[in-house]
């Protein structure tokens, strides 16, 4: 476990946290799409290239547009 | 909204997009990835085009009917290569049992019909991706 391990976890917790805390629906949304890369970051870390391609598409891409679509059909402040 | 950045961009971006989401489905038995990740990546590529040049516009992107037709295809020809093992004698998508040749190992034409199977999945996980985002984000006509 190196340092740069260290700071993509203490990173992850961060996002995830504050994804939970926002009111901002958006802010959630992207700050969601900095922990899917992140956690693509650490899947190819531990040695899983296929997950990590997924969930960078997934996470990184797909969610973040239908996450999007669906804040701009309803209202963006929780 | 038009922007002139975000339509280069796109421009220059949507071609390596979809290399990168074919390679990832057609190397999918020998190289990590396969059908789900490069349908993906081919779907987020046709949803920047269509994020891009207008999302209003019917002719630009991919009606619904075509693409819930891809969709169908997809599944069905995953189905289908499934029931060739029937049909050959062996289970239900079964690969070297059914006597389909195997080819080299690392060589793009080997696993049997593992290279079909990921492509029908590409096909179906990008088509429905689409339909995913077309149906969230255009406006409402129906409900008016």
């Amino acid at each position: 476990m190196t340092l740069v391990h260290f700071l993509l976890l203490l990173f992850l917790i961060v996002c995830a946290i504050f994804v939970g805390r926002t009111r901002d629906l958006i802010s959630a949304a992207i700050v969601f799409s900095a922990y899917s890369l992140t956690m693509a970051l650490l899947w190819q870390q531990l040695a899983s290239p296929d997950v990590a391609i997924t969930e960078a598409a997934i996470g990184g891409g797909v969610t973040t547009l239908l996450l999007f679509a669906a804040i701009s059909r309803t209202r963006r402040m929780e | 909204m038009r922007d002139i950045i975000v339509q280069v961009v796109a421009r220059m971006m949507i071609p390596y997009l979809q290399l990168y989401g074919l390679y990832i489905i057609l190397f999918g038995h020998n190289s990590p990835g396969g059908g789900f990740a490069g349908g993906t990546v081919i779907a987020s590529s046709l949803i920047l085009y269509v994020l891009a040049f207008g999302i209003d516009d019917e002719d630009l992107r991919l009606s619904g009917s075509v693409a819930r037709v891809i969709e169908s295809c997809g599944a069905l020809a995953y189905v289908g290569i499934g029931l060739a093992g029937i049909f050959l004698g062996a289970n239900f998508l079964s690969n070297k049992g059914a006597g389909f040749p195997l080819g080299i190992p690392g060589r793009f034409l080997s696993g049997g019909t593992i290279v079909l199977l990921t492509i029908s999945i590409g096909l179906k996980v990008a088509s429905t991706m689409i339909t995913l985002f077309t149906n969230l984000a255009e406006k409402e006509k129906e409900e008016e």
